[in-house]
């Protein structure tokens, strides 16, 4: 996969300004039923300011590759089989254990999907906050723990100052987000990764999640990658997405032109399967069939199975993610048709 | 919290009751004549016998018998064996050395429980976490006066490292019947961290800590292990009666002279007050350490709250 | 307050500590994936339904054997209570020289050691150790099947009742619970046995049994309290079950894997326990033939006849291991959880 290093990747800029570059990452879980293939060789940047969106259903490899750059695949059973993940030009899977932890929550940091089991429930939400300086910044307990007040304050939990000795079970399950990301911007990081932000809470909550997170990325300038399954999500605030499916991306480009007209059948059946509201009365499309098994992938197009357009030529042949439109990629053989060009 | 405990400790007082009085009635509904096994060989004049019966309170009702002890207990008077020694004599003289004993054997527990379960649950699978787990297993099938029998020969009569019966020579004397006693609960120990820092280490908020940058030390030291140690804290505290009641073996084994040993000669000597004295102690210690343990419980884990 | 010791939580970690990757994988299997390919979480197949628990319990125990019968441990645990099985019921088989009660023993070859014509020595009464030894195993079998047996149908029975009606009967089972626990179960058999001055296999059994029930009544009794409320014995109810039936059918076979796992350990702690008495001579007397009585009989010989008492150990020490083993596997099979 060569190829992926001479061509301009996802990014809409040039890789040289980039600050996160993945490059051909190939991930694998070796357990006791066989090697799941989780990553397949995925591909993409990140500039400063921008936003994102990794969008794909469960199981497709995108927490993987989040929790991959993040150094904290459990391994075994996950092993990093290939490529490059370049944070400002270094390699971060060349470093020693120690420069990845130095980087760990410092420069890159991550708000998992579940807040209330990602934080630990024997400890103040204050403490767990506050940790963040003391082990990166070297903040004595009562600095910290003021420090970690006013980042409270930042991401709007009321009443910072009596809340901040609580423990993480006794906030709702909105505030707990609250907390996972005071944590995650304590330092000032670089780049967020925001692994299914929203997805276990309610709707009006997710809203205002998502815009906490947009106001963050807009006065600090971090880079923020947004996993997520909600397409809802994702048009609101990303500015570009990548599609995963079977651990690969299968198109890329612009949100609102991807949006606008996917170029790959898998993205048109997502795009269909979520209810709009201009659409209000007409039946959803569900994509057909089941995500595939990655301990054994389909050959050929991993999608064939499932895709409304499969040719033989789908089982047979692998489609890699090549340029459709300028600015557009996608891994269909068909994309051209797909997109209507 | 403070309500808690005393509602707790209200609770306690029927159980007690309860316990001395299953203790009282199985030690004296016994068949058999304590008066005259005292007595041995030689029979007493019918004057004696009838007046050490009346002393004793042995012609009354079983629940009369009860009232009366309840009622010197009541003022601090634990009674007194068949030879005038009064039964709180007898306890201060052998509760220091069960102490000991049992500190002894708690910091064993403690320590290599903690250790071992700590470095084989964090590296699992291990040639260090299969020893552990063969080890612990035999450790746990091996009753503890065999295990006894097998530490004096070993360590006591072929190495001569430690001493192999009595505490005279003092504090050294501890050490092995201490390891004996704890050597059961020091397995489960062992295990019961083992399984609780693989579990948890398992748990969303592992991944947090790492994704913060700490060290795996701190992972596991200060994320983790509080979380493991819950369980743990549950077993010691309900194992307090394993211990006790394998002190009765131990000291018998070696000649230790502590509550265990005590309680097992009065019972064969059918010494009644001695017997109940001192079981019904056992059983106080085990509520009020039950009641410990919740009250640590709550204190590691904030969740649990009792109102 | 019926039961102060269960806090508002007992679990160590989250309501859900399985890591978000586990989701992830799960979810890629068809098996666990909804059509729309959102994930369905393990486990979640509501509450179960009248219908699916009769083959939830026959995958349980299908997948419990499959397991088994790969697990080297568990075979040796049952080859090693299969010969000691064996022992227990048809000593003869295994050595020629008889029950070591009816002669055959001569003082000359008192305390000898291990030799060739006799491979464990000769023990105080120069009876031949390794029939001594061959015959020890029938009472540790027989008085650890007994009482955990005994035990089990008493903590079964209260633990029935006392989670099926609740009220002043449960609150009056769980103080007894207590107290009983709060006897160890060594002391309280002294105590007890005490009583006897001629004690047998019966009375050792019966004061074992009367300190051993109190783990299968709470096991048996939080199962009937959680399951008694959910819908499918609502259901039953509403067809018209007894309750009896309602225990028999729907809570006994959801309980049965704990209680059995713990039953089997128990074993092993039980058979301890009675060596543990005779060798204090509080349990089995002479002339019974008890693993613990020999250890007994040698406890003043360790220095000079140390196989007097290593002997009867090591078998002792196996059977109980073999218990353990066999409980383990079980608790391994049963319990998914834990694997």
């Amino acid at each position: 996969m060569t190829s992926s290093l001479t061509h301009p990747q996802v990014s809409g800029g040039p890789t040289g300004s980039a600050l996160l570059e993945v490059d051909d990452l190939h991930v694998e879980f070796r357990t006791d039923y066989g090697v799941v293939n989780a990553v397949n060789g995925i591909s993409y940047t990140l500039s400063a300011g921008e936003t994102l969106a990794i969008l794909g259903e469960s199981g497709c490899g995108k927490s993987v590759s989040a929790q991959t750059i993040m150094g904290i695949l459990d391994s075994p059973p996950g092993f990093v089989t290939g490529g490059e993940i370049r944070y400002q030009g270094r390699d971060l899977l060349q470093m020693s254990a120690k420069e990845q932890r130095d980087i760990r929550g410092e420069e890159i940091s991550i708000v998992f999907q579940d807040a209330l089991s990602s934080l630990n429930p024997v400890f103040t939400v204050g403490m767990q906050i506050g940790e963040m300086f003391r082990r990166h910044r070297g903040y004595s307990r009562g600095d910290a723990k003021k420090a970690a007040v006013e980042l409270m304050d930042r991401v709007r939990i009321p009443s910072a100052k009596e809340r901040v000795g609580d423990y993480p079970h006794q906030f709702s399950g909105g505030m707990r987000q609250r907390v996972m990301i005071a944590m995650a911007i304590a330092l000032d990081p670089a780049i967020l990764i925001a692994d299914e932000p929203t997805t276990a809470l309610d709707v009006t909550v997710q809203a205002q999640i998502m815009d906490l997170l947009g106001e963050l990325q807009r006065d600090t300038g971090m880079g923020l990658i947004l996993i997520t399954h909600d397409l809802a999500v994702v048009g609101e605030i990303a500015d570009r997405i990548a599609v995963m499916y079977a651990g690969r991306i299968v198109e890329t480009g612009a949100t609102d032109a991807v949006f606008g007209a996917p170029a790959m059948p898998y993205t048109q059946g997502l795009m269909a399967s979520i209810a709009r509201v201009d659409q209000k009365g007409q039946r959803l499309n569900p994509i057909v069939g089941a995500p595939p098994n990655l301990a054994a992938l389909p050959t050929g197009c991993p999608f064939h199975p499932r895709c409304p357009r499969a040719t033989p030529r789908c089982p047979t042949e692998l489609p890699l993610l090549r340029e459709v439109v300028p600015g557009r990629r996608a891994a269909c053989h068909y994309a051209e048709e797909v997109l209507g060009v | 919290m403070a309500r808690y405990i005393a509602r707790r400790l209200l609770l306690a007082i029927p159980v007690l009751f309860g316990a001395s009085f299953l203790i009282f009635a199985m030690v004296f509904a016994l068949p058999g004549d304590p008066i005259r096994a005292l007595a041995g060989e030689r029979a007493l004049p019918a004057a004696v016998q009838a007046q050490l019966n009346e002393e004793y309170n042995l012609n009354d009702p079983l629940l009369v018998q009860y009232g009366k002890y309840v009622a010197g207990l009541a003022q601090g008077d634990l009674g007194e064996d068949f030879r005038g020694r009064p039964v709180s004599d007898i306890l201060e003289q052998t509760v220091p050395v069960t102490v000991k004993l049992s500190l002894v054997a708690l910091a064993f527990e403690a320590v290599f429980g903690l250790i071992a379960g700590v470095l084989a649950g964090i590296r699992q699978k291990s040639f260090f976490d299969s020893l552990v787990l063969v080890t612990t297993t035999l450790v746990v099938s091996i009753p503890v006066f065999v295990l006894g029998f097998v530490a004096q020969y070993v360590l006591g009569l072929k190495l001569g490292i430690f001493p192999i019966a009595g505490v005279a020579s003092g504090f050294s004397g501890y050490l092995l019947p201490g390891f004996v006693l704890a050597a059961l609960s020091l397995a489960y120990v062992a295990r019961l961290t083992r399984t609780a820092l693989v579990e948890n280490l398992r748990n969303d908020y592992v991944r947090t800590a790492k994704a913060k940058g700490l060290s795996p030390m701190s992972v596991v030291g200060k994320h983790t292990l509080r979380n493991s140690l819950i369980p743990v804290v549950t077993f010691l505290g309900a194992d307090l009666g394993a211990l006790l009641s394998g002190a009765v073996v131990t000291e018998g084994i070696f000649n230790i002279p502590g509550l265990g040993r005590a309680v097992f000669q009065a019972i064969q000597n059918q010494e009644g007050t001695v017997v109940v004295g001192i079981v019904t102690l056992f059983v106080f210690v085990y509520i009020l350490f039950n009641l410990l343990v919740d009250v640590l419980y709550a204190a590691l884990d904030p969740r649990i709250r009792y109102e | 307050m019926s039961e102060p010791r269960t806090p508002t939580t007992r679990g160590t970690g989250g309501p859900e500590p399985s890591a978000a990757l586990d989701r992830d994988l799960l979810a890629a299997t068809p098996s666990t994936t909804s059509a729309d390919g959102a994930p369905v979480p393990p486990g979640s197949g509501g509450a179960p339904s009248a219908q699916s628990d009769d083959t939830r319990q026959a995958s349980l125990w299908s997948d419990a054997w499959r397991q088994l019968r790969r697990n080297k441990l568990f075979l040796i645990a049952v080859v090693l209570l299969g010969v000691l099985t064996v022992m227990a019921a048809f000593p003869g088989l295994f050595t020629s020289l008889g029950d070591p009660r009816e002669g055959g023993c001569s003082l000359s070859n008192s305390k000898m050691p291990p030799s060739a014509q006799a491979w464990f020595g000769y023990d105080i009464q120069g009876c031949d150790h390794y029939t001594n030894v061959i015959y020890g195993a029938r009472v540790s079998m027989i008085i650890g099947l007994v009482v955990v047996a005994g035990s089990g149908v008493i903590g079964l029975v209260l633990g029935a009742l006392a989670g099926f009606y609740g009220g002043w009967f449960d609150i009056l089972v769980a103080r007894l619970t207590d107290i009983v626990y709060g006897l160890p179960i060594v002391l309280g058999a002294i105590l007890i046995l005490n009583a006897f001055p001629n004690r047998g296999l019966l009375q050792v059994a019966v004061a074992l049994i009367a300190l051993s029930w109190m783990t299968v009544l709470r096991l048996f009794r939080s199962s009937v309290i959680s399951v008694k409320e959910t819908d499918y014995v609502a259901a039953a109810r509403a067809m018209g079950a007894t309750n009896l039936r309602i225990i028999l059918k729907h809570i006994l076979p959801n309980a049965l894997a704990p209680v059995l796992v713990y039953s089997t350990i128990a074993i092993g702690g039980i058979i301890a326990a009675e060596a543990t008495l005779s060798f204090l001579g509080i349990g089995l007397q002479l002339p019974a033939v008890s693993w613990g009585l020999q250890i007994n009989s040698g406890r003043n010989l360790l220095r000079t006849a140390p196989h007097v008492i290593f002997f009867p150990s090591i078998f002792l020490s196996v059977t109980v291991l073999s218990w353990i083993l066999l409980g383990d596997a079980l608790r391994d099979a049963l319990d998914p959880k834990l694997r």
